[in-house]
C-alpha cells in the first residue's frame, strides 16, 4: 500500500461537521475515518460522574453521519474517548446510541468496544509492584487515592485499536485513548513510518482547527505515504498554510517539538512544511523515537465534596480599599460560627470555604501580577465545599448572613455589605482531577479489555474476542 | 518600543492537560518574529517574572517553523479543582502583552 487517505469528520464527535465538508471527503475515498470523543478539557466532573460534555442528541447526529459514511464506503469507523472521559459508564453510553443508529438505519457491521476503565485490583498491583510512576507536575498517589476515585481510566495507545481492527471490527469505540492514537493505528498497522503516522494523527485529531481561520467545526483530510504526507480541509473555503500546520503542534501541549505517546516520543524537531498547493500542506521529516519502555497514562478523578455558591457584589468604597483585610475577616466570622452551629461535628478541615474577588484577582489568582486596583465595584464569590450538599448549603446560608452585616471601622451602625442577586446556588457533587501517573504495563493491551459483537439491524449477538 | 500585544497576531494561554498551562505567542510574519525574538525581551526568565515564579519552573520553546514563542508553567491550582478559577486556562496570558520590544 502506497498511500492512505484519513478523514477526520471533527474535532470531537458532538461538536459537530458541516455535511457538505463530509460527503466532499467521502467522495475522496479515505480508507479509515477517525474521531475523538473526548477531553480532559471540560474539567474533571465528566469523568468523576460519568455525564458527556456535548449534549446525547448531538453526539448522536455526528456518530449517526459518521457510521452512515463509513458503512457506504465499507472502510474502518475509529472512535476514541467515548463520552468525553472514556470510563465504563461513558463507553457503554455510546455503545447504546450506536445499536440505536443500527437500529434505525438497518446497518449490519462487526462492532468492537474497548474498555480503558482501569480495576482498581490491577492498579493497586502495578502500584506495589512499583510500576505507577509520577509525572510531573503530579499530585500525590497511593492506594487510598485509588479508593477514592470514582473512575481511573489508563489513556489507551495504537495497539488495541491494531487489536480490534485486527479481528475484524468495522466499527470501534473505545473508552479513554490518545487522540492521536485513533488515527495512527492504521497506518502503523500497514506500515507507513510512525514519524508520519502519528504527526498525521496529531493533526488530525482536532478537525479542522489547524486551518488558518476555521468558520465552525468541521472536517480534515490527510494523503499519508511513505516519505510524506499532505493535508488539506475539505470545505475549499478553509486553507492549511505551512505556518497554520506547524502551528497546531504547539496547541494544549507543553511541548512544541516532543509530544508522548505510550509507544514513544514524535520528534518534530526536523519536520518541513511546504505549500503543495494555496490550500494544502505537505508535511515531512517527523520522527518518532520508541520509548524504552511502554506506558499507559491514567486520568482519574474523586469527589471534593459538594458544593454550594453565593455571588454577591460591593460597591462601598471604603469596603473596596480594605477588600482583602474585609474578607479575612468575614472567613473567621464564618467559621467561628459554623463551629457555634456544628460544634465538634464538624471540623475546620472538613470543609473549604473559598471567596473569589472579581475586580482584583478573580482571573489568575495567585498568578496576577497587578496588586493595586481602582475598581469602582468588586463581584464576589463565595463557594462552600463539604461532605453532603445539606453543611454546605447551611454554610453558604451562614456566609450570606455574615457578610452581609459585617461591620466597617469607617461606619457606626449596622450595614449591609454586599448586594446579593440571588440567594446561594447548591451546585451537587464536584470532582478533582488526582491522578497524573503513567503504569508500566506487560503488554500494551491488558489495561483494555476489548468486547466484539455482530450488529444486524436490531440484532446484537456477542462474539469470542 | 511597541508592546508585544501589538506586535503578535495571537497571544493566548490553554491547559496543557489538567496540571500545566501554556502560553502560545504567534506571528504573522517572518520579519516580526524575528524582531521579538532578537530583541531578547520574550525570555524564559521574563516569562518567570510575569507570572512571579523560578526560571526553572518555565519550560520555553522557540518555534521558528510555527513563527511563534511558546512557554508552560505548572498550574498553581489544579484544573477543576475548588479553587481553580479558569478551568480552560484559557484567560491567563494578559501580563505577556505589556512586554516591551525595541
Amino acid at each position: 500500500m502506497e498511500e492512505m487517505r484519513i478523514l477526520s469528520p471533527t474535532g470531537v464527535c458532538g461538536s459537530g461537521f458541516v455535511e457538505n465538508s463530509f460527503e466532499k471527503a467521502l467522495s475522496q475515498k479515505p480508507h479509515v475515518i477517525g474521531c475523538d470523543a473526548g477531553s480532559t478539557d471540560p474539567g474533571p466532573a465528566y469523568l468523576g460522574s460519568g455525564r458527556t460534555a456535548f449534549p446525547r442528541e448531538a453526539i448522536h447526529r455526528d456518530l449517526r453521519l459518521m457510521l452512515l459514511g463509513a458503512r457506504r464506503l465499507k472502510v474502518p469507523l475509529l472512535v476514541g474517548s467515548a463520552g468525553t472521559g472514556g470510563n465504563d459508564a461513558q463507553l457503554e453510553g455510546m455503545h447504546q446510541l450506536v445499536k440505536e443508529i443500527a437500529a434505525a438505519e438497518g446497518l449490519s457491521f462487526q462492532l468492537a468496544l474497548i474498555h480503558a476503565e482501569q480495576n482498581k485490583d490491577y492498579l493497586r498491583k502495578r502500584l506495589r509492584e512499583g510500576r505507577i510512576k509520577p509525572l510531573d507536575p503530579a499530585p500525590g498517589f497511593d492506594e487510598e487515592t485509588i479508593d477514592r476515585s470514582e473512575h481511573i481510566v489508563g489513556m489507551m495507545g495504537a495497539e488495541p485499536f491494531i487489536r480490534a481492527l485486527e479481528a475484524g471490527a468495522d466499527v470501534v469505540i473505545a473508552g479513554r485513548a490518545s487522540d492521536t492514537a485513533i488515527f495512527a493505528s492504521m497506518p502503523i498497522m500497514r506500515g507507513f513510518p510512525e514519524g508520519l503516522a502519528w504527526h498525521a494523527g496529531k493533526i488530525l485529531e482536532c478537525g479542522a482547527a489547524s486551518v488558518v481561520q476555521r468558520k465552525t467545526p468541521d472536517c480534515m483530510f490527510a494523503w499519508l505515504r511513505k516519505d510524506h504526507f499532505v493535508v488539506e480541509a475539505p470545505d475549499p473555503g478553509l486553507t492549511c498554510t505551512p505556518q497554520s500546520i506547524a502551528s497546531h503542534s504547539l496547541y494544549e501541549n507543553a511541548d512544541p517539538f516532543r509530544l508522548v505517546e505510550c509507544s514513544g516520543t514524535l520528534d518534530l524537531t526536523h519536520s518541513r512544511y511546504e505549500a503543495l498547493t494555496p490550500r494544502s500542506v505537505k508535511v515531512s521529516g517527523s520522527r518518532f523515537i520508541p520509548a524504552q519502555r511502554y506506558t499507559v497514562k491514567l486520568e482519574g478523578a474523586e469527589k471534593a465534596g459538594y458544593q454550594s455558591i453565593l455571588i454577591g457584589s460591593v460597591r462601598d468604597p471604603f469596603i473596596i480599599r480594605q477588600i482583602d483585610d474585609w474578607t479575612a475577616r468575614l472567613e473567621e466570622k464564618i467559621h467561628g460560627r459554623v463551629r457555634m452551629v456544628y460544634g465538634d461535628r464538624l471540623k475546620h478541615d472538613d470543609y473549604l470555604l473559598f471567596i473569589r474577588v472579581y475586580g482584583k484577582n478573580g482571573t489568575m489568582g495567585a498568578l496576577e501580577p497587578v496588586k493595586e486596583i481602582r475598581s469602582h465595584e468588586l463581584c464576589l464569590t463565595f463557594e462552600v465545599t463539604a461532605p453532603t450538599q445539606e453543611i454546605a448549603s447551611t454554610i453558604a446560608s451562614i456566609t450570606r448572613h455574615q457578610a452581609l452585616h459585617l461591620p466597617i471601622p469607617e461606619w457606626s451602625g449596622l450595614i449591609t455589605a454586599v448586594a446579593c442577586p440571588y440567594n446561594h446556588l447548591d451546585r451537587g457533587a464536584v470532582y478533582r482531577f488526582n491522578v497524573n501517573h503513567v503504569v508500566e504495563p506487560g503488554d500494551p493491551c491488558e489495561m483494555f479489555p476489548m468486547d466484539l459483537f455482530a450488529i444486524k439491524g436490531t440484532q446484537e449477538e456477542r462474539r469470542a474476542a | 518600543m511597541t508592546a508585544l500585544a501589538k506586535l503578535a497576531r495571537l497571544i493566548r494561554s490553554k491547559n496543557a492537560g489538567p496540571f500545566e498551562l501554556t502560553f502560545d505567542i504567534m506571528f504573522e510574519d517572518e520579519a516580526t518574529y524575528q524582531r521579538v525574538k532578537a530583541s531578547g525581551m520574550v525570555t524564559r526568565e521574563r516569562v518567570a517574572a510575569c507570572y512571579g515564579l523560578e526560571p526553572s519552573q518555565v519550560k520555553f520553546f522557540l518555534c521558528d517553523n510555527a513563527l511563534a514563542i511558546k512557554a508552560s508553567i505548572p498550574r498553581p491550582v489544579f484544573q477543576g479543582d475548588p479553587r481553580d478559577s479558569d478551568g480552560h486556562g484559557g484567560q491567563q496570558y494578559a501580563p505577556l502583552m505589556d512586554i516591551e520590544i525595541p
